[in-house]
């Protein structure tokens, strides 16, 4: 396992990553990105149990869906800082011949994208094909699968919710970034969602609640916990708690820059308060 | 001219239920997943010999799509199953998204298209989703026509390498393609050899298309008649071949005029070889309950309305 110290180098490098891309292009959501980093951070580079050579087909591996999309930033620095494609790639964010979508697609042929997201509301249901597919396979691997708390205003997860209690799959981690932000504003103000832990347990989940989604060590232990809950005939969801731009002083706690890039003079701010660690591509 | 023997009124939905019921045995990558119409769908084979492999959704046919496109991760061949309706319509989004645009090797069976649905009404009986379909780039397009061809292309389409969307339906029909026939992908199937009038039909209109061709080669019209039963990719060769002999195309299909077979014909001809067309299609319109003979009556649907396109552009030759 990487140490701390070493993990909060390679956070810093992909918040980095996150500024850089979007401003380059003037567009991209750098605020639920940066919410996410640490997550992205722990799961790719000591949780998932990939297979080297990034075949993509699926098998004995553990499997990551991100269904909200938009945060593609934090998605393609961390998957190629792993190795999944050249980190010189993210130069091409959201231009034009480009596999790198504003939106993460399977369809540009980018190792490391499972399914197409963007459309908000559809991860869950294709995390859990994914995770009967591995029981079918005899395939003890698990499925990660990562949710924005606004995006679970969207029916068919609620569809997918009950099935996956119904059928114990239990070899699933859903986390749900429980930033309280959405587009229109808080999540509060658009539409309450209400206790969404004693929904999911309603829904016969068993839930994990993280209040520090964005300390390193507070994201390996709740993955580790989650871990331990799996395989015992019911789907595991943690509620993490995280702080939308975090990292980026002027870009936090608002929804201001869920999908606004800095400008030359934000950026330079944004660049200082998280030095260049591995190299910027 | 040839002779086709129904060799008894059978429902497609049926030749559906037997070919997922063999594939079940031959393929065991085969899943099924039905939301809450098992019995509608005649699964209840697959679902009784292979129970690991059948998912049984409740009534909520977006989840469906998306953990279909999941099965996918891994090497399942999934085929969905509910009404066409709640196949295409209700969940666009899903199958253009998780399916389409993601190239998941799903194939979304849909049974009840069409008016022949019957009593239910407008609400279920979907006459826009060939359209729907076939504008999704990369979506295969199929509307098989009787029991056996209906068999044969499920079987065909776990072969297939991308997703596919197999059109089908209620009723008994007319049952009259060979029993165990290759199916062909994209490939049209020449029914009746003619030299005066193009008749292309898809789905149920293939065996009124066939009746057609009787009465018109009685008033001494001979009708070429083809199945076209794979709308996307068409057989645009096909086509044009006969059209180059006849001069003239009527187009028949369970379906809205719009979006349906009978304008993927017409970009056909449009770009190649112009020629007059009439369309046996609903004429942008809902339906209504009725028996499925009296919707095909009202809305123009039959052998007759088939005979009397022809007539019609035969004239605009």
């Amino acid at each position: 396992m990487t140490t701390s110290s070493n993990l909060q180098e390679f956070v810093t490098q992909v918040r980095r990553d996150i500024l850089r891309q979007v401003h380059k292009v003037n567009s991209g959501h750098p605020g639920g990105s940066l919410g996410c980093t640490e997550f992205f951070s722990v799961l790719f580079k000591e949780v998932l149990r990939a297979k080297d050579h990034f075949d993509m087909d699926g098998k004995d591996e553990d499997l990551f869906f991100l269904s909200n999309g938009h945060i593609s930033p934090v998605y393609y620095s961390v998957l190629s800082r792993c190795g999944y494609f050249p980190v010189e790639e993210l130069k091409t964010f959201r231009h034009i011949n480009s596999r790198l979508q504003g939106h993460p697609t399977t369809h540009e042929g980018l190792p490391g994208v499972r399914t197409a997201s963007g459309s908000l509301g559809q991860g869950l249901s294709v995390a859990l094909g994914s995770a009967l597919s591995k029981k079918l396979n005899g395939d003890k691997h698990l499925v990660y699968s990562l949710h924005g708390d606004g995006e679970l205003q969207e029916g068919q997860n609620w569809e997918a919710i009950m099935f996956a209690a119904a059928n114990k799959i239990d070899n699933i981690i859903a986390t749900v970034d429980y930033n309280g932000q959405q587009i229109d504003g808080s999540t509060d103000d658009v539409l309450p969602m209400g206790d969404l832990k004693a929904k999911f347990e309603a829904f016969g989940w068993d839930v994990i609640e993280e209040e520090n989604g964005n300390d390193i060590d507070a994201v390996r232990n709740v993955l580790a916990e989650a871990k331990s809950k799996t395989g015992q005939s019911k789907p595991v969801v943690i509620l993490l708690k995280t702080i939308m731009g975090n990292g980026v002083d002027f870009m936090m706690h608002t929804h201001a820059w869920h999908g606004k890039a800095p400008n030359d003079e934000q950026l330079e701010i944004g660049l200082k308060q998280n030095p260049e660690t591995l190299g910027d591509y | 001219m040839k002779t086709y023997t129904n060799t008894g009124n059978i429902d497609t939905r049926s030749g559906f239920g037997a070919g997922l019921e063999i594939l079940g045995d031959s393929n065991p990558n085969v899943v099924a997943l039905c939301a809450d119409l098992t019995g509608s769908l005649k699964m209840n084979a697959f679902k009784d010999k292979h129970p690991d492999r059948f998912f049984q959704v409740g009534i909520a046919e977006a989840n469906m799509m998306g953990i279909a496109a999941g099965l996918t991760i891994g090497g399942k061949i999934p085929f969905t199953g509910t009404f066409a309706n709640f196949s295409t319509g209700r969940v666009y989004d899903q199958i253009r998204q998780s399916i389409a645009y993601s190239g998941k090797n799903v194939k979304i069976c849909a049974s009840h298209a069409g008016l022949t649905l019957g009593e239910d009404g407008a609400t279920h009986q979907i006459l826009e989703d060939l359209g729907l379909m076939k504008m999704l780039p990369g979506m295969t397009v199929i509307n098989t026509c009787d029991f056996n061809q209906t068999k044969a292309a499920t079987i065909a389409i776990a072969d297939h390498d991308g997703p596919v969307y197999l059109r089908f339906g209620r009723p008994k029909v007319a049952n009259f393609t060979p029993k165990d026939q290759s199916f062909e992908i994209g490939k049209a199937v020449k029914l009746q050899e003619g030299t005066d009038v193009t008749i292309v039909a898809t789905g149920h209109l293939v065996w009124e298309a066939l009746e057609a061709a009787k009465t018109l080669h009685e008033q001494g019209i001979a009708a070429e008649v083809i199945n076209i039963h794979t709308i996307k990719p068409l057989d645009d060769k096909a086509i044009l071949s006969s059209v180059k002999q006849t001069g003239c195309i009527v187009t028949a299909e369970e379906h809205n005029y719009l979006g349906g077979l009978g304008e993927s014909v017409s970009r056909v001809l449009a770009q190649h070889h112009p020629t007059p067309q009439e369309f046996v299609a609903t004429q942008d319109t809902f339906g209504e309950s009725g028996t499925p003979a009296q919707l095909m009556e009202k809305y123009g649907l039959n052998a007759k309305a088939i005979v009397e396109k022809s007539k019609k552009v035969l004239k605009r030759k």
